[in-house]
């Protein structure tokens, strides 16, 4: 107690280089623990962006891009899978609902997707909130289009706008579907997935943008339908999916649909589990995530040593001390203590210190970096990990400590009562 | 046992270095007000390292209050001075993150032989009282950077007495005062050391204080060691 008491006081007494150590330790563990939480939000958030889908059902290919085309928006689909071949699975007695999407297309960037009320119905995201409309309503005729809430926003669209659709994937399509125009019925509200980056149309609209074109050819000029040609349709036949995502009437069939799908004979075609394949997909991109973990830790090595240098260089001004105490009976392990006592002070303080900080900016930052980056960090108590990394600052700081320390010791044996210098 | 000190052929050296200290025979009667004076160099403060269990002898008995302090280990000889042997500095004797008070009563708080001495009075008050009797009783909440060069000395006079130890060894206390406050200091760290019955060896190369004291030791005279 007296070592603690004595160590407390003399870090007061050098309240400003202590308050300098404390801070930049603080600074290093607020940084490491803060990269921990934006790593489980990113990863909470990703794994998040789908759920309740049980399969999700393309043609042969891979799962990884699979997954990627279907759920989000990136890559290309390879092939289609015929209207009747989707509607047979949808009909199966194990599968409980579909959400077909058709792709390939874009507008402005924003991939186009084509689906049904399905999509508005059975759509899953985050622990199982549903996609749900800030404006308007969701698209049903053939020239409707629903607007993620993103692209709305970038685009500065409201209900009523006219959008063009291109053909092919990318920020500038090769064509222009622009003999069609379609109109803004409805925009959804904001998911932080990548429902929020893409543009819903029905499946007939997709069907109607490619009207009169053969073999992946645009008709001729002059042969283009007019949107009063595909209005008078009575019925447009929906021809093909690119995907659909199925939930199972029950979860113990899954596995047996999934291997009766990739067994299909008339189409090759797949079916994954989404989970798993996510978190397939998430250990491809763990390897930045323990690069960035190895940085932090090594951020907070640098405080600590921080912390060292300056206990150390303290040392020599403090030999006047050391001899007192040597003089009213302290021996050379009380001077050992005290200094141990005071670099674990210190890591403490930071460390505690550090966590303080990374509550106050999470707190302040979360809904900026929600609003601006669509990263969902929690605000959650310190679990395991933050007291692991807490106590792991504090027994550096433990260990670390007996460096100065047991100069000191050296020192304060070599001194005796006299200083000499 | 009526001997504070009793050292017989006691040798020290730094490391491999030549001999700091040869002294056939040096004993002190309990009691005593001793006055050991040497030119700077001589080894004064060296013995009072050893005689304070700082420092450990190469050869010889180190008898402080009955106990051979050659014969102890390191830990033994801390802890024995914690409980013995008050110790004043020439200056700077005062830890500077701590309150006059606290720097006071550090010795109690240390070793709890001299706690057990105070006979149940608080450290506080005993403190308090100490510091009455050396005249700074009004400094006790000060902190000590704000104290002069004298008053410093006094906190420390009053740390070395409290928990009565038997031996007070003072290394130079007075010789960064001026005449007059040596002697008053001087007065009031006699009346202390009678009051506690406490024996006092007390170093210094100035001889017109020499005699203040019951008894002078010339270290030229008894350390064999050329220096």
């Amino acid at each position: 107690m007296l070592s603690l008491d004595l160590a407390l006081k003399s870090l007061r007494n050098r309240a400003f280089s202590t308050s300098l150590t404390v801070g930049s330790i603080a600074l290093s563990v607020a940084l490491l623990i803060g990269v921990e939480n934006v790593r489980v939000g990113m990863r909470e958030s990703f794994s998040n962006t789908i759920s309740q889908t049980d399969l999700i059902v393309g043609a042969k290919g891979g799962t990884i891009q699979l997954l990627l085309y279907s759920v989000f928006g990136m890559g290309s689909p390879t092939n289609n899978l015929s209207w009747d071949t989707y509607r047979e699975w949808a009909e199966h007695p194990a599968v409980e609902w579909t959400i077909p999407y058709g792709l390939g297309d874009s507008h402005r960037g924003f991939r186009v997707i084509g689906t049904n009320e399905d999509f508005y119905r059975h759509y899953r995201y985050r622990g199982g909130q549903a996609i749900a409309l800030a404006e308007g309503r969701a698209g049903s005729e053939v020239f409707d289009v629903t607007l993620g809430a993103d692209v709305a926003t970038e685009l500065g669209y409201g209900i009523g706008d006219e959008v063009e659709v291109t053909h092919g994937i990318g920020e500038v399509g090769f064509l222009n579907h622009e003999h069609l125009p379609f109109t803004v019925v409805g925009i959804l509200d904001k998911t932080f997935t990548p429902v929020d980056r893409a543009v819903y149309v029905t499946l007939e609209g997709i069907e109607a943008i490619h009207f009169g074109w053969e073999d992946g050819a645009p008709p001729m000029p002059g042969e283009e339908p007019t949107p009063d040609d595909v209005l008078a349709m009575e019925e447009i036949e929906i021809t093909q999916v690119t995907s659909f995502f199925v939930g199972a009437t029950n979860r113990r069939d899954v596995l047996r649909l999934q291997r009766e799908i990739n067994d299909y004979e008339s189409e090759p075609m797949m079916a994954v589990i989404p989970g798993l394949a996510l978190s397939e997909m998430w250990q491809g991109i763990g390897y930045a995530e323990t690069g960035l973990r190895v940085v932090t830790i090594f951020v907070v090595l640098v405080g600590l040593l921080g912390m060292l240098v300056s206990l150390y260089t303290s040392l020599n001004e403090r030999r006047r001390e050391m001899a007192i105490l040597r003089a009213v009976g302290a021996g050379p392990r009380r001077i050992v203590a005290l200094l141990v006592l005071e670099s674990m002070c210190l890591a403490a303080a930071g460390a505690i210190c550090g966590l303080g900080l990374v509550y106050v900016l999470l707190s302040a930052g979360q809904p900026i970096v929600e609003a601006q980056v669509g990263l969902f960090i929690p605000i959650r108590p310190p679990g395991a990990v933050e007291w692991l990394f807490l106590g792991a600052v504090v027994t550096a700081g433990f260990v670390m400590g007996f460096v100065p320390a047991l100069k000191a010791y050296r020192t304060a044996l070599h001194d005796g009562l006299a200083v000499r210098v | 046992m009526s001997l504070a000190i009793d050292v017989r052929r006691l040798r020290f050296r730094y490391g491999g270095g030549p001999w700091v200290l040869d002294i056939r025979e040096l004993t002190l009667e309990r009691g005593t007000r001793a006055f050991l004076f040497g030119s700077s160099g001589s080894g004064k403060t060296t013995l009072l390292g050893v005689l304070a269990g700082v420092l450990k002898p190469d050869e010889g008995e180190v008898g402080v209050l009955g106990r051979d302090l050659a014969s102890l280990s390191g830990a033994q000889r801390d802890a024995f001075r914690a409980a013995h042997i008050g110790y004043v500095f020439q200056m700077f004797n005062l830890i500077p993150y701590l309150s006059v008070l606290d720097n006071i009563a550090l010795p109690v708080r240390m070793n709890a032989q001299r706690k057990a001495r105070l006979d149940g009075a608080g450290v506080k008050e005993t403190a308090a009282m100490l510091a009455d009797h050396l005249q700074i009783g009004d400094l006790l909440k000060r902190r000590v950077t704000e104290l002069s060069v004298g008053q410093q000395q006094r906190v420390a006079a009053c740390r070395a007495l409290i928990g009565a130890p038997e031996l007070i060894v003072a290394d130079e206390p007075t010789s960064s005062l001026d005449f007059d406050r040596r002697e008053a200091f001087l007065e009031l760290l006699f009346r202390e050391c009678e009051r506690a019955g406490a024996t006092l060896v007390f170093v210094s190369h100035d001889r017109a204080l020499e005699g203040m004291f019951s008894r002078t030791i010339s270290l030229p005279d008894i350390n064999g060691a050329a220096l």
